[in-house]
């Protein structure tokens, strides 16, 4: 089978980026999903909240995925289910993808080009080295939101959540709306990695308290959890001696952050950012493998579904713009030698990362959103863009919080006079 | 009456099954765990130890070397994955080379082959990423890897099909000796046989002392922590990087496991309670800061799981194998500890034979020593892959995204003989739930597909034993 455009994963990031394609002329496309609906992730989170920017409405994860789906099948995007990528790897100018299924067995689809939506996986306990027993009750936030919300079964009765990221904060709630008793929220950083409307809404409304900078240190139960130890941490996240205390529960739902899911993205090739985990792309959401584009969670995990949708749409739109220059000039468009010409963009002093990691002025549009996040919470501090000693952009924010995704408009006009390969560097000034 | 009941279903127990079941013998495994590996066998390095480490004479040193030399041939007839990766005892100090060239004449004197002393330049030739600071280290070209998991399953599924009976979930509370049998009472009845094998592990003692009627036995448990580390980092080294005995004692080992991830440990705490299997920060801190010492640079942020396991150490330090002397038909499989994985294969041949010359039992015409293991998609290529599918379908759907696991091994692995009925029993068969995300998105399928296949509702199915079901009810439920 051949492609002009494989789009791995139908959720959020995938459907919003064939759109796009399918809009920008793609006839010849096919969305893979893994699961056995189109919409990822979204199909779980039944809160609203999703699509403020977007569609101006308060939407719940599935209306928020069904006005995608309706779009791609008005569009008549073909897509198949239940259906794993298994291998990616490239042939000359070939994509090649590799997918298994039960109804369509194994198979190859050579594809002009691709793009990465397979979104994200949370960090497992293992991964946390919490030490104790390994008995049942211990589960990551999303596994107790698919138990509850899609099978309508309860993971637990008497529950502890570990991290206080956006599932962990909604899953508080939704638990304890489900008849469960959600006893603390613990945090190790002394600020959460959740956004400020879910500390509110979910764990201040229904007076669960938020332990930060409080850790586990045990987890006693042979065969289910009978109780989880928590204690406070000093400034190095050390546990202190003396200040645990033991809570009785029968589970612990560990939200401690999300980590995009790039084994076939290695497998390819594709260079990775060791700060997120997702592939460095430039302007055009392109990887360092040439025609293979990455948008969403795998790319860099969001807190708004908005920013994935947009960020895709441009990701689908530069697939099909790549599409186009491959058949206008019947050879690999894409990252050629302007690469080496390209802006590189990096974050310092309290900036973690950026996306696009760089920019080729030639090829970007007017305007380029460039998204990052903080390290740490900072109060009235100025974030500076400068490419040497040129200030390019500079802006004040009351609060930057490490769980709150920032955005700058970075202008063609100020980069194009920039010489080539220069370094623009994002950085907090307080 | 039964002839032989063996008390214990890890891979010893299996092995002796496995060995005893080429024999026209009616024989019963009790085990009180819901699967077979779930004590001792299931958390240990995974290593077959070349022979070098016990002291000439000893069971351990002999069967050492016995249990390393069988187990390719049983690899390839039960179907279980090995590899012959060798190993290496690293040896930071010039005062060390005494003890390596002990350890080296140890070996030698055991029968181990191909053993060598390398300078260090030599070691980080073939091994590149070895630490700096290694002078010179021990080669043992036999040392090997192993999964303990599918040995143990693939020797309880071939004595199963060659007609022994496993009855798990069921705890042995006494046993009586009574007119040349012996009768096992159980929380679930009581079995009588001629021959009792007690393959307890940390708890052999018990069942020792209790037909001596005296104290013979004391098995003190210590506990060990590993790290186990992704796949990613599964080719940092290819051989089993061990470390010579310091003044710590005894060094963590790092190695490569047979399904290619990386795992560092163990430590070394005596403990009251034998079934004490939690990690420690303190643990798993020593096991990083010990491993790291074996290598360049540990990746210890690729850990994906950490885990402890509990070994069987009898007080005087051998293995106890054999009839107890007094009391005709009880024989004794205890303090199988380190190299105990490597010498299952040898330590149930040795004793089957023992009891089958007490039984004078024959020789089945028709023992099947074959058995093929679960296909594995992960491994197999692309043609084998599409045939596997076209044959069963459920062979193409993913279940576990992380290892490449499909519905179809899952399914095997419920309805082979002493199948899986628990999520750690789909894990330990296909490896669903190991891989990095820690069964994270797969666990609601393997309990969903293991409702199904056995005929039951979600909510009863298991983590592994009774009290570890993975759901307590129906939302709303407590409203």
């Amino acid at each position: 089978m051949t492609k002009d455009l494989v789009i791995i994963g139908g959720g959020p990031a995938g459907l919003a980026a064939a759109v796009a394609a399918r809009k920008a002329g793609v006839q010849d496309l096919l969305i893979l999903e893994r699961d056995n609906r189109l919409g990822g992730i979204l199909n779980q989170c039944i809160h609203n909240g999703f699509g403020l920017h977007t569609f101006k409405e308060e939407l719940t994860g599935p209306e928020y995925a069904e006005r995608f789906i309706r779009q791609a099948a008005e569009l008549q995007i073909p897509y198949k289910l239940s259906t794993m990528v298994v291998d990616l790897r490239a042939e000359g100018p070939d994509r090649v993808v590799t997918a298994m299924s039960r109804k369509d067995g194994i198979y190859e689809i050579r594809a002009k080009s691709v793009v990465l939506a397979m979104g994200c996986r949370e960090r497992s306990r293992g991964a946390l080295n919490i030490p104790g027993y390994r008995p049942a009750g211990i589960y990551t936030a999303g596994t107790a939101q698919r138990y509850v919300n899609i099978e309508g079964r309860m993971p637990g009765r008497s529950v502890v959540i570990l991290g206080s990221g956006d599932i962990g904060l909604i899953m508080a709630r939704r638990m304890t709306l489900e008849g469960a008793k959600v006893q603390c929220v613990a945090e190790l950083q002394p600020y959460s990695g959740g956004l400020k409307r879910n500390i509110a809404q979910c764990l201040n409304d229904f007076d669960i308290p938020l332990l930060l900078s409080h850790t586990v240190v045990d987890i006693k139960g042979k065969e289910r959890v009978e109780s989880v130890t928590i204690a406070e941490v000093d400034e190095h996240l050390k546990p202190i001696p003396g200040t645990e205390t033991e809570y009785p529960c029968d589970t612990l739902l560990l939200s401690c952050g999300l980590l995009p899911e790039n084994e076939l993205s290695g497998k390819l090739g594709v260079p990775l950012s060791p700060i997120t985990g997702g592939p460095l792309v430039n302007e055009s959401f392109e990887t360092g493998v040439s025609g293979v584009f990455a948008c969403g969670n795998v790319l860099h995990v969001h807190d708004l579904v908005d920013y994935v949708s947009e960020e895709a749409s441009a990701a689908g739109e530069q697939a099909a713009k790549y599409l186009t220059e491959l058949s206008e000039t019947s050879q690999n468009a894409g990252q050629d030698a302007s690469a080496e010409k390209a802006l590189r963009l990096r974050g310092q002093n309290g900036v973690r990362y950026t996306v696009p990691a760089t920019i080729r002025p030639d090829h970007m549009a007017d305007t380029q959103v460039i998204r990052f996040r903080v390290g740490a919470n900072f109060r009235d501090a100025t974030i500076r863009v400068s490419a040497g000693d040129q200030v390019l952009l500079s802006r004040k924010k009351n609060v930057l919080a490490p769980g709150e995704m920032e955005q700058l408009v970075l202008k063609k006009a100020d980069l194009e006079q920039l010489p080539a390969g220069s370094e623009i560097v994002f950085e907090i000034a307080q | 009456m039964r002839d032989v009941i063996i008390l214990g279903g890890g891979v010893t127990g299996c092995s002796i099954a496995r060995e005893l079941s080429r024999y026209r013998l009616d024989i019963l495994v009790i085990e009180k765990n819901s699967d077979v590996c779930e004590g001792t066998s299931k958390a240990n390095s995974g290593i077959v130890h070349a022979g070098y480490d016990a002291h000439p004479g000893t069971l351990k040193a002999k069967l050492n070397v016995l249990g390393n030399e069988k187990m390719e041939a049983l690899a390839g007839e039960l179907d279980f994955p090995f590899r012959r990766n060798g190993s290496l005892v690293l040896c930071f100090e010039e005062s060390g080379r005494e003890t390596l060239q002990r350890l080296y004449d140890q070996g030698i004197a055991n029968g181990v082959k191909g053993l060598e002393i390398l300078e260090g330049d030599t070691v980080r030739a073939l091994e590149p990423e070895v630490s700096e600071d290694v002078v010179a280290a021990l080669h043992a070209p036999t040392g090997g890897i192993v999964c303990p998991f599918l040995l143990t399953i693939a020797m309880a599924e071939n004595a199963a099909v060659n007609g022994v009976e496993f009855q798990l979930n069921t705890e042995v509370t006494d046993i009586r000796e009574t007119e040349g049998a012996y009768e096992v009472l159980t929380d679930k009845g009581s079995e009588r046989a001629k021959v009792v094998i007690n393959a307890a592990g940390v708890h052999a003692d018990v069942f020792h002392n209790r037909v001596a009627g005296r104290e013979e036995l004391k098995i003190i448990p210590r506990k060990g922590e590993y790290l186990l580390m992704d796949k990613n980092v599964g080719t940092l080294v290819s051989h089993t990087l061990f470390q010579l005995p310091t003044k710590l004692g005894k060094g963590v080992l790092v190695t490569p496991t047979v399904h290619g991830n990386l795992l560092a440990g163990p430590t070394a705490v005596e403990i009251p309670d034998g079934e004490n299997t939690a990690t420690t920060a303190e643990g798993l801190s020593d096991v990083q800061k010990r491993a790291a010492l074996s290598v360049k640079a540990l990746p210890t942020r690729q850990v994906i799981t950490s885990f402890t396991g509990v070994r069987a150490h009898e007080q005087k330090g051998d293995f106890v194998i054999g009839a107890m002397e007094g009391h005709p038909g009880f024989f004794d499989a205890a303090g199988i500890e380190s190299p105990g994985l490597t010498c299952a294969p040898a330590i149930g041949e040795l004793l089957a034979g023992q009891v089958a010359e007490y039984l004078k039992a024959e020789k089945k015409p028709d023992f099947e020593p074959r058995r093929k293991g679960i296909p594995n998609m992960a491994l197999v290529s692309y043609e084998e892959r599409q045939k596997l599918i076209a044959d069963n379908p459920l062979y193409g759907n993913v279940i576990c995204r992380c290892e490449l696991v499909t519905e179809g091994e899952i399914v095997d692995a419920i309805h082979r003989p002493v199948g899986a009925t628990t999520l750690d029993g789909v894990k330990r068969r296909t490896r669903a739930g190991m891989g990095r995300c820690q069964s994270g998105f797969c666990s609601p399928k393997v309990v969903e597909i293991l409702a199904r296949e056995l005929g039951v509702d979600p909510a009863q199915i298991r983590k592994n034993n009774p009290g570890s079901e993975f759901l307590t009810g129906y939302i709303k439920d407590g409203i």
